[in-house]
């Protein structure tokens, strides 16, 4: 379980977030979603540790950052992977390599075949096995998206950040992806915050969805619970129509601006 | 195919990899050690590679003048060529690694300008009662130590990213280049004339006492890198990522800094400014091996001092019997190698 307790978090004289507030219960995937700009990603690298938080508390297991004071950062972060954005890699190194790497702190000069062999199982859980001896750079940015994901795998985490993991990839490596995050974070009792841009994804695939706005924590529940017409025009200031999957899961359908809309009312109403 | 045969056969392929790897690295060395020979039977006296290996070994029969020349004169001087390039070399790896930037090297971000600066002016105002043999390398060390710590400073501030880092110390280049140009400007030419002939960089001056100073730094600075292997990795994949394997960024950066300041001020204070070899070596490096630090830390160390010392034969034997100032002839062999790395199909293993 992870706790956060009415964080703010301050970047460059300016308060990003402020008042948050919620638990994150293990063995669900809480997706994060809310405009461009609005502290997504700046969220995320709080509860990595990487920005300091203004006020609040976030809680894992014994373990607690608080703010005004200094926490061993190595420590909070032993149990946490964290997949930033960010999947440039220009570097000479090839996949299997790249992989290796997410267990950096636990390598000696000599890389073992366990070390060897557990990449290989991260690849293959990742799809891309066939890639292991390929350079990375050579990659398509889907399959670097995929060998990084491969990578935090390494970690061996509790607690899972990933930011927007499935940016560059297409339909079927976005569903194995997430399919990959749900399953493990099922078998291992993660705590899984994933940024996702993709709204539908999101319904289908978080057990909790965090809607931030404005700098706050705007609306949290299941997507069932919380997705209305209402709250996404109020977040994104978009017109949709949320209708509904097999399962029951809500489908979000933008229906164009808002003043077109208006004037098709008018035209039929005339 | 299974999974355990999948495993099996891809880490086959790494390890195949990895003995690739070696095999490059021992064939560098086999050069290396070829040019040492090489190097060492240059000279006004020609002697034949054989009876260099002869004298160095102890063993066979050699002329009773051959020990003396091997020995005591030339041997300091190719030793001294591989140490200082290795040192350059492992030197120019490390900032590019650090900076993210293939372009970094000692000296393009103004330490080896300081260097001279430093040099240039012990030369013109004297070196405070010191010999001029002490004097001279103490204040080139000091300069170009003064030039990493604004690096330093730079480095070690929160809103700066590795870009300022390398404006900053192009920026230094400048300004040590435009202070050593006054000193010359303002010198007697018979000073200027000492000023400039210390900027080219000169392995005469090597002595048995400097080469084992500076042997003794760059081994001990090359073996705190290796421990760093796998977090210089790491940073390769960009700042966040390394952050998000839980490498400290900031302190790594400086750490590798004062490391790689304190090899290459060392190596260059002793035999001048040669430029080119921590920029060139750490590519050559990069195309041979990868960048698996393992492979990538030794090779740009091998490259460096393989590069080095075969600009000091060439530098013999250009004209035989007279000898070029070695920093000189780094460049123009460098320029053309540099081109060829450029333009030559890649492949990378």
């Amino acid at each position: 379980m992870m706790e956060l307790q009415n964080i703010a978090i301050r970047r460059g004289g300016q308060t990003i977030m402020h008042g948050v507030s919620t638990r994150l219960s293990p063995g669900q995937i809480h997706a994060v979603i809310g405009p461009n700009g609005t502290g997504k990603t700046t969220l995320l690298r709080a509860v990595f540790g990487e920005l300091p938080l203004e006020t609040g508390t976030i809680r894992l297991g014994t373990r607690a950052l608080v703010a005004g004071q200094k926490s061993r950062l190595a420590e909070w972060r032993e149990d946490i992977a964290y997949m930033p954005q960010d999947t440039a890699a220009d570097v000479a190194l090839t996949v299997l390599e790249v992989v290796v790497l997410g267990r950096l702190g636990k390598l000696s000069l000599h890389i073992d075949d366990e070390t060897l062999s557990m990449a290989m199982d991260r690849l293959t859980q990742a799809g891309i096995a066939h890639l292991a001896g390929r350079d990375i750079a050579s990659l398509s940015g889907g399959q670097r998206q995929m060998a990084l994901f491969a990578q935090i795998l390494m970690r061996e985490p509790k607690v899972m950040l990933l930011d927007e993991p499935v940016s560059a990839l297409d339909l079927k490596h976005q569903v194995a992806l997430l399919d990959v995050v749900r399953r493990e974070t099922c078998a291992n009792g993660w705590v899984t915050l994933v940024v996702l841009h993709d709204l539908n994804l999101a319904c289908q695939y978080a057990d909790n969805l965090l809607v931030v706005a404005n700098g706050t924590l705007k609306a949290c529940g299941t997507p069932k619970q919380i997705i209305t017409p209402d709250l996404i025009r109020e977040t994104y200031g978009v017109a949709v129509d949320v209708l509904h999957d097999r399962r029951g899961n809500p489908v979000i359908q933008p229906v164009g601006n808002l003043h077109e809309i208006s004037h098709e009312h008018e035209g039929m109403l005339a | 195919m299974t999974i355990n045969t999948q495993n099996a056969k891809a880490i086959d392929a790494h390890r195949a990899r990895e003995r690739r790897r070696w095999r490059t690295v021992i064939l560098f060395m086999g050069m290396m050690l070829a040019s040492l020979v090489l190097d060492i039977a240059t000279g006004p006296s020609m002697l034949s590679p054989i009876e260099v290996v002869r004298s160095l070994t102890g063993m066979g029969e050699r002329a009773p003048m051959t020990d003396s020349i091997v020995r005591a004169l030339r041997l300091p001087m190719a030793l001294m060529a591989l140490v200082v390039g290795a040192a350059l070399g492992a030197g120019g790896a490390q900032m590019q690694t650090i900076l993210n930037n293939p372009m970094a090297s000692p000296y393009t971000l103004g330490m080896a300008a300081a260097a001279g600066f430093g040099a240039a002016l012990v030369l013109a105002v004297g070196g405070l009662g010191l010999p001029t043999m002490v004097a001279v390398p103490l204040g080139a060390f000091a300069f170009s130590m003064l030039a990493a710590f604004f690096l330093f400073m730079l480095a070690s501030m929160r809103r700066i990213n590795t870009e300022t880092i390398i404006l900053g110390g192009i920026a230094l280049l400048f300004l040590f280049q435009s202070l050593l140009s006054l000193i010359q400007f303002m010198s007697s030419p018979e000073l200027s004339q000492q000023i400039l002939f210390w900027l080219f960089g000169s392995l005469t001056k090597a002595t048995w006492p400097t080469l084992s100073l500076t042997a003794i730094v760059t081994l001990v600075c090359c073996l705190v890198l290796i421990s760093d292997s796998w977090k210089l990795a790491a940073l390769r994949m960009g700042e966040a990522r390394a952050a998000s394997l839980g490498v400290d960024v900031r302190f790594l950066r400086m750490k590798i800094l004062v490391i790689v300041a304190i090899m290459t001020a060392t190596a260059t204070s002793f035999v001048g400014v040669i430029g080119f070899i921590g920029l060139v070596a750490p590519h050559i490096a990069r195309m041979s091996v990868g960048e698996d630090q393992r492979f990538f830390l030794p090779m740009s160390v091998i490259s460096g001092a393989l590069m080095l010392s075969a600009a000091s034969v060439l530098s013999k034997s250009i004209i035989p019997g007279a000898l070029f100032p070695v920093g000189i002839v780094t460049a123009i062999v460098g320029v053309p190698f540099l081109l060829w790395l450029i333009f030559a199909p890649r492949r990378r293993t």
